[in-house]
C-alpha cells in the first residue's frame, strides 16, 4: 500500500504544473530516553528499567504557489531493553491540493479531532501507538482519501480509509501493560471488520464567535478494541475488533481566561450501544508569582455508560471499557515564559467509584539551542484487583528524554 | 497525556500588526488629513495625532514578512527565534494574521492564527504539529512575554486607536526630527502598563521611540525602531526594533526582512485549514 501511495504521489508530482514558488525542508529529531521503574514488576518476566532512542525525520515540499504540499514524517524507536518496543512507522506521507473552496488530501495522515485534555473521546481516525507511550497521544499513520469542502457555514470533511491498523500493545517483557498481557497474534476480527473493508467518516467543524464546534460520524472498524481471554490456556488477552458506528460532538467556548470544553460520543456495534462524555474547563492566571509566568487550572469530568470494568475475571463476552468511566481529572499547568520555554504540568485523575488515583507530572524545557529535555512521572495509587489500573500497580515510573533537533 | 509545550498562549502574534501600530506611518498627505489641534487641548491633540497615524497606515491590504528575534540576557548570552508572518487587513475590524515558527527547532512547524478585533477579545488558535492538533487558546494574558522575549503580547498584537486614551505632552526634537511626544494610557485593565510615552515624527507619523511604564508606574522598557523603509510609496516599516528592559538588563532585537505587500492573500489563507498546513 505504501509503495502504491509513493508511486501515486510521484505521479501527481510529475503531472503538477510548473511551479512558480517551491519550498522544501528536511528536519529531524533524535531522542534518547530512559525510564526507571522503582518497584519490581507484577510479572517477573517484565523488564526493570529501559533505555531507548527514537529518530523522527520530516520532509516537506510545497509547490504550485502553495497550492500543493507533500509531507513525510517517519518514526523509528530502538529499545535496548524490550525488543517488542523496537518499532517503526510512517506517521505521514501525504499529498494535499488546495483550491479556493475545497482541499483534497491523499496518503498516510494524522488527523486530530476534539478539545479536551484528559482523554480524547471524539478523536477516532488514527490508531493509537500504545507501545510507544501509555498516554495514548502517539498515533499510527492512517491511509486515507480526505476531501474537505470549505463553506461559509464551516468545513465538511469526508474520509475514506482503507487498511485498518491494529493497536500496538506492549509485549510480554514490557511494563505499563495489562495483566495478563495482550497477545496481538491472536487478534480476532468480527464479521466485516477485517482489513479489507473501507472505513468511512464525515465531520463538520465550524468556528462562530467564542464557539468552536464539531460534529462527526464514523462507520468502520473500531480503533478501540474489546478484549477476551485467549491463547492455549486462556492466559492472554486478545483484542477483538468490531464494526462500529460512532457519533461525536465536541465544543469549546473561549472567553478571555476561560476555556469551557465538552466532548461526547454515542457508539454502537460493540455489544450494547453506549455513551460517554468528558467535560470541564481550563482557567489561566496570567503573570503569577509577581512575574511573567502563567498558571492554568484544569478540571475535567469523564463518564462512560458502560460503568466500571471488572477485569480479568469472567470474559465470556468481550470486555470493552474506559479507564475514565466516572473520573475527575484535576491539574495545573505552569508556563514560566522564560527563554527555555519551561513548562510543568501536574495533576491527578481520581476514580469516583473506587477512589483509585492516577498521578501525573510532566515538565519540559529547552536546555540549549536545538536541545530539549522532558521529565515525566506517573504513579498508580490504590487500584483494587479487577480495576484496569490494577495491572499497572507496580509500574510507577520516571521517564527522562533528551532530544536534539536538526 | 497533555501537551505541556505551550507556546505561551496569547503571546505569539502578528508582529506585522505590531509594526502597523508601533510604527505608525505614511506619506501621502491627502485632503482627508486630520487637522492636528493646537496645544491648548492636549487630549484632543494627542488623539488627533493617533488618528492620523492610523489613517496613514490603512489600506495596505495584506503582506508577508520574515522576522529574526535575538534575545539577550544581562550576561550577553543570546538565543534566536525565526518567524514568518502573513497578515490580512480586515475592513472595519482588526487584522488577521498567521505566524509560522521556524526556530527554535523544537517548535518548528508550530503555527499561530490570530483574528484581532476592535472591541472584545481576539480569537487565537495554535497548531501543534506533533499531534496535528489545532487548539483555540486563551487571550487574557496580554502582558506576558512573547517567546521569552522582552516583547509582550500586547506590544506586538494589532492595536486599535480605541484601545488607549491620549495626551499630547510636548513637541521636541529627536535625532534632528520634529517630534510629537504623546502619552497613551491603556483602556484595558489587563494591560501590563500604566502608560506608554511615544515619540512620533511630525512628517510621516512614524513611531520613533516608546517608553513603557509598568503597573507600579516605573519606567520598565524602551523600544527604538530603526532603519525605516517605505513600501507601496506609503507604508513605513523599520528593519530593526530594539527593546531594552531597564529592570532586568535583558534586551530583544527584531530584524525584519522580505517584506512583500499585496501578495494575493485572502481569507482562505487565514482559516483553520490553512493553519494546519502552514509551512
Amino acid at each position: 500500500m505504501t509503495r502504491r501511495l509513493i508511486v501515486g504521489i510521484v505521479g501527481i508530482l510529475l503531472l503538477a504544473p510548473a511551479s512558480t514558488a517551491t519550498a522544501q525542508d528536511w528536519s529531524a529529531r533524535i531522542e534518547a530516553e530512559g525510564s526507571l521503574f522503582p518497584a519490581s514488576p507484577a510479572d517477573p518476566g517484565q523488564i526493570h528499567n529501559s533505555a531507548s532512542i527514537a529518530i523522527a525525520p520530516e520532509w516537506e515540499f510545497e509547490f504550485d504557489d502553495r497550492r500543493q504540499l507533500i509531507t513525510f514524517e517517519g518514526f523509528l524507536r530502538l529499545d535496548a531493553s524490550d525488543p517488542d518496543r523496537t518499532h517503526a512507522d510512517i506517521r505521514v506521507l501525504s499529498w494535499e491540493y488546495v483550491a479556493n473552496r475545497w482541499e483534497a488530501r491523499v496518503g498516510l495522515r494524522r488527523v486530530f479531532w476534539g478539545v479536551t485534555e484528559s482523554q480524547h473521546l471524539v478523536d477516532i481516525i488514527n490508531q493509537t501507538d500504545l507501545i510507544e507511550s501509555p498516554d495514548g497521544e502517539d498515533k499510527l499513520g492512517q491511509p486515507m482519501v480526505n476531501f474537505a469542502w470549505i463553506t461559509d457555514f464551516g468545513t465538511v470533511d469526508a474520509f475514506v480509509m482503507p487498511l485498518f491498523r491494529e493497536r500496538t500493545f506492549p509485549g510480554s517483557r514490557g511494563r505499563l501493560r495489562f495483566q495478563p498481557r495482550v497477545e496481538t497474534d491472536e487478534t480476532v476480527f468480527d464479521e466485516g471488520a477485517d482489513s479489507g473493508r473501507l472505513d468511512l467518516a464525515l465531520r463538520w467543524a465550524h468556528s462562530v464567535g467564542a464557539w468552536d464546534l464539531g460534529l462527526s460520524h464514523f462507520y468502520g472498524t473500531s480503533r478501540d478494541p474489546r478484549f477476551t481471554l485467549g491463547g492455549v490456556t486462556s492466559s492472554v488477552l486478545v483484542p477483538v475488533y468490531e464494526v462500529i458506528h460512532q457519533t461525536g460532538i465536541d465544543a469549546q467556548m473561549t472567553t478571555a481566561a476561560w476555556l469551557l470544553k465538552l466532548e461526547t460520543i454515542l457508539r454502537s456495534g460493540q455489544g450494547d450501544a453506549f455513551g460517554a462524555l468528558t467535560g470541564g474547563f481550563e482557567y489561566t492566571f496570567g503573570g503569577v508569582f509577581g512575574g511573567v509566568a502563567d498558571l492554568g487550572v484544569l478540571l475535567e469530568y469523564s463518564w462512560d455508560s458502560r460503568g466500571e470494568a471488572v477485569f480479568g475475571t469472567d470474559l465470556t463476552d468481550p470486555l470493552g471499557f474506559s479507564v475514565f468511566q466516572n473520573d475527575l481529572f484535576v491539574g495545573s499547568r505552569l508556563a514560566l515564559n522564560d527563554t527555555g520555554s519551561t513548562s510543568l504540568l501536574g495533576g491527578g485523575a481520581v476514580d469516583l467509584d473506587t477512589g483509585s488515583l492516577l498521578l501525573i507530572l510532566e515538565t519540559s524545557r529547552r536546555i540549549a539551542d536545538d536541545w530539549t529535555m522532558e521529565i515525566e512521572a506517573r504513579a498508580f495509587v490504590g487500584a483494587e484487583p479487577g480495576e484496569p489500573l490494577y495491572s499497572l500497580r507496580q509500574d510507577d515510573y520516571l521517564r527522562v528524554a533528551v532530544s536534539r533537533y536538526f | 497525556m497533555m501537551d505541556t509545550k505551550i507556546l505561551k498562549p496569547g503571546t505569539i502574534a502578528t508582529l506585522v500588526l505590531a509594526i502597523v501600530m508601533l510604527v505608525l506611518a505614511a506619506t501621502v498627505g491627502t485632503a482627508q488629513e486630520t487637522a492636528i489641534p493646537d496645544t491648548a487641548d492636549p487630549g484632543a491633540r494627542g488623539l488627533a495625532i493617533a488618528v492620523e497615524a492610523d489613517r496613514r497606515d490603512t489600506g495596505f491590504g495584506n503582506f508577508t514578512a520574515e522576522m529574526v528575534m535575538v534575545l539577550r540576557n544581562r550576561h550577553g548570552q543570546e538565543s534566536r527565534r525565526d518567524i514568518r508572518l502573513r497578515t490580512l487587513e480586515v475592513d472595519g475590524d482588526g487584522d488577521k494574521s498567521l505566524s509560522i515558527f521556524d526556530r527554535p527547532r523544537d517548535v518548528e512547524g508550530t503555527a499561530f492564527l490570530s483574528f484581532s478585533h476592535v472591541t472584545g477579545n481576539d480569537d487565537q488558535w495554535l497548531y501543534l504539529p506533533a499531534l496535528s492538533r489545532v487548539k483555540r487558546i486563551s487571550t487574557s494574558n496580554k502582558s506576558g512575554p512573547f517567546m521569552g522575549s522582552e516583547f509582550s503580547y500586547e506590544d506586538i498584537s494589532s492595536q486599535e486607536v480605541e484601545e488607549y486614551t491620549y495626551t499630547w505632552l510636548r513637541d521636541e526634537q529627536l535625532d534632528g526630527q520634529d517630534i510629537y511626544v504623546v502619552e497613551r494610557v491603556p483602556v484595558d485593565k489587563n494591560s501590563g502598563y500604566t502608560k506608554l510615552v511615544t515619540w512620533i515624527d511630525k512628517e510621516h507619523f512614524r513611531t520613533m521611540k516608546v517608553e513603557f511604564y509598568d503597573r507600579k508606574g516605573a519606567h520598565m522598557k524602551t523600544l527604538i525602531p530603526q532603519g525605516f523603509h517605505q513600501y507601496l510609496e506609503q507604508y513605513w516599516r523599520p528593519d530593526i526594533m530594539n527593546m531594552v528592559n531597564h529592570q532586568t538588563g535583558k534586551s530583544t532585537v527584531l530584524e525584519w526582512t522580505n517584506y512583500e505587500f499585496r501578495t494575493g492573500l485572502t481569507d482562505r489563507d487565514f482559516d483553520r485549514n490553512a493553519l494546519k498546513r502552514a509551512r
